[in-house]
């Protein structure tokens, strides 16, 4: 009998040498879109394969991955395991969740599958098209999981639809489509190196631990399942942009000029994650500055210095976002207290408990800026005066994020920042520099970009009132608001047992979950 | 210090044990920190672990891509055989 091979040798032979030259057609029409960005391909057998994992091995293990999830949400559902959660308030993490981060996750199915076909080495080909049943794997596992929590919460009966919609969910997906409408190798830089390595552990690592903190077991199992999918993302994020300065010195700034750009979209996208992990949590294991420190100060640092060697440098502005670790959470919180009524989750300022955690996690900012803010507000919802800001804000062209965040990083953190471009004679406004030099650099995407406010504006969302806007988003009314005096709110007490009257919690459950 | 950090994250459950406790034994500078549900195992330059001493602490045969089933994340240049696996940052 022949000696087994080893891992090297079944790797190489599942991929390489399985390509061929294609005669019928000239290989640039038929890899169509390997060449338009720029990038120079030499060879690409030297591609080194990120985890050896043969096809064999990946079916075995992503099959038991699967059982000991589906296991774990039956017996959740069984159990009614809801009920051990720490409060209700924390399903709000999960609402975000599902409506902003599962449609990235059957984004990135779609494209990853085609850069399996659009890329000519079959090392990388092998690579997406794992990549690509994974994230399909993700979008389902979550689906299944949250559809628990859609029997008994608000706001998670139709995330799909509302992600090509709503006014926050804009944040994400211009994210995302701004890379899909990309060539392959700006996707790939901006998908797997400058989200899924540098700061996706800020996504997953602490959400997954702050959801083991609350009694969350079922997310806690599908999130650490796809974020052991992840690990092999991120070892392909780092291979790609290590082959692509290998490979052609005419790659590095066109590649570095991509990390730039989307390490500053990905961290103004993750304002909303900063958000979630500070003020979501009823329980918080991590601050979200804590993770920032950990998970991208030191990683990341540590990751750059390895790259320093191709030329590469730490992305633009990376000291602007840890600047602002001190503010962001607080920023977005602002933000979307102003505008719960519209939302499809629920938001309550923080106890005093959480102030103290808050103060002691964020010393130099929290009480001297952020605590009377917060302050002031619960004074004026006691008097009947709860501020919901009524207009519609600006919103930055590039991030959609509304004009909320300030000049930290020149020292004046309580003046809001605004940048302004202007183009075939209109003027275009960005939040900070990091937008407005993506802007500059390619206008002619940016004035396209699907502005909510100013859909709403032209009429093109389902009527000029807020309830219209909020029935074409297919919201109910009692999913957004303040959590105290929420529909779910009241369930959650009837579930415990510790309200007067189950009935009437019976009566507010959400109409999509019978 | 800092720039030479190297990490891996496992569940911290029983499937995972016996890695967790390769990394530990195998690399007597590593750091154990342990989050909810989580612990993560950190290394200036280099962590390893063999088939054989998990294969030992398991008390069975262990392929090590078994780590997948376990694995939330990692930081640091891969090297993988049959018979070792190891991140590095030099």
């Amino acid at each position: 009998m022949a000696k087994k091979l080893n891992m090297r040798k079944r790797y190489e032979l599942l991929t390489r040498g399985l390509g061929w030259e294609p005669t019928y057609q000239p290989k640039e029409k038929v890899f169509a879109q390997e060449a338009y960005e720029g990038i120079k391909i030499t060879d690409w057998s030297k591609w080194e394969d990120p985890f050896r994992l043969t096809a064999d091995a990946y079916w075995k293990y992503q099959a038991e991955k699967d059982k000991k999830l589906y296991a774990v949400m039956d017996s959740f559902a069984q159990n009614n395991a809801h009920l051990n959660l720490a409060d209700a308030s924390y399903v709000n993490a999960l609402k975000l969740f599902i409506q902003g981060v599962s449609p990235l996750e059957y984004a990135a199915h779609r494209n990853f599958a085609r850069l399996a076909r659009q890329f000519s080495g079959e090392g990388a080909q092998i690579a997406c098209q794992m990549q690509s049943i994974d994230e399909l794997r993700h979008a389902q596992t979550q689906i299944h999981t949250i559809s628990h929590y859609n029997k008994h919460f608000h706001g998670m009966h139709d995330p799909f639809h509302m992600f090509d919609r709503v006014w926050y969910l804009s944040v994400p997906k211009s994210y995302f489509d701004d890379a899909s409408a990309a060539g392959p190798f700006e996707f790939i830089t901006s998908v797997s190196f400058s989200f899924e390595y540098l700061l996706t552990n800020l996504l997953f690592v602490p959400f997954m631990s702050g959801a083991a903190y609350n009694g969350d077991m079922a997310t806690v199992t599908f999130g650490f399942s796809a974020q052991s999918d992840e690990s092999r993302h991120m070892t392909l994020g780092l291979e790609i942009i290590k082959f692509l300065l290998e490979q052609h010195e005419d790659n590095l700034p066109i590649v570095q000029g991509w990390i730039d750009k989307h390490f500053w979209r990905a961290y103004r996208l993750l304002g909303l994650v900063a958000m979630m992990q500070d003020y979501f949590l009823p329980e918080s294991p991590m601050s979200w500055k804590e993770g920032w420190q950990i998970y991208f100060v030191e990683n990341a640092g540590a990751l750059f210095n390895d790259l320093a060697r191709y030329g590469l440098r730490m992305p633009k502005y990376h000291e602007i976002a840890t600047a602002e670790a001190d503010h962001i959470s607080h920023q977005v919180f602002g933000i979307f207290y102003n505008y719960i009524h519209a939302a499809a989750f629920n938001l309550g300022l923080p106890s005093e408990a959480k102030m103290n955690w808050l103060s002691e996690k964020y010393p130099d900012t929290f009480d001297k800026y952020y605590r009377p803010r917060m302050e002031m507000w619960a004074e004026m919802a006691k008097e009947g005066k709860r501020f919901f800001n009524m207009g519609l804000p600006q919103l930055c062209q590039v991030c959609q994020i509304p004009m909320g965040f300030t000049e930290i990083a020149k020292g004046e953190p309580m003046q809001v920042a605004y940048r302004v471009s202007e183009f075939r004679g209109d003027k275009f406004h960005t939040c900070s520099d990091g937008c407005k030099d993506i802007f500059d650099h390619e206008p002619e995407k940016y004035v396209n970009a699907w502005l909510p406010v100013h859909q709403i504006f032209q009429g093109n969302c389902g009527g000029a009132t807020v309830p219209d806007v909020l029935a074409w988003y297919h919201f109910h009314p009692e999913d957004g608001g303040d959590y105290a005096g929420s529909a779910d709110e009241a369930r959650w007490k009837a579930m415990k047992g510790t309200a007067a009257s189950s009935t009437a919690a019976a009566k507010t459950a959400p109409a999509d979950a019978a | 210090m800092s720039e030479h950090k190297v990490f891996m994250i496992f569940q911290n459950t029983a499937d995972a044990q016996p890695f967790i406790s390769a990394f530990a034994q195998e690399n007597s500078a590593a750091t154990l920190d342990y989050q909810p549900g989580m612990v993560r195992i950190e290394g200036l330059g280099e962590l390893g672990i063999t088939q054989a001493v998990v294969s030992e602490l398991a008390g069975r045969e262990v392929n090590l891509q078994e780590l997948h089933l376990t694995l939330i994340s990692l930081s640091g240049n891969i090297d993988e055989d049959d018979d070792y696996f190891r991140i590095t940052r030099h």
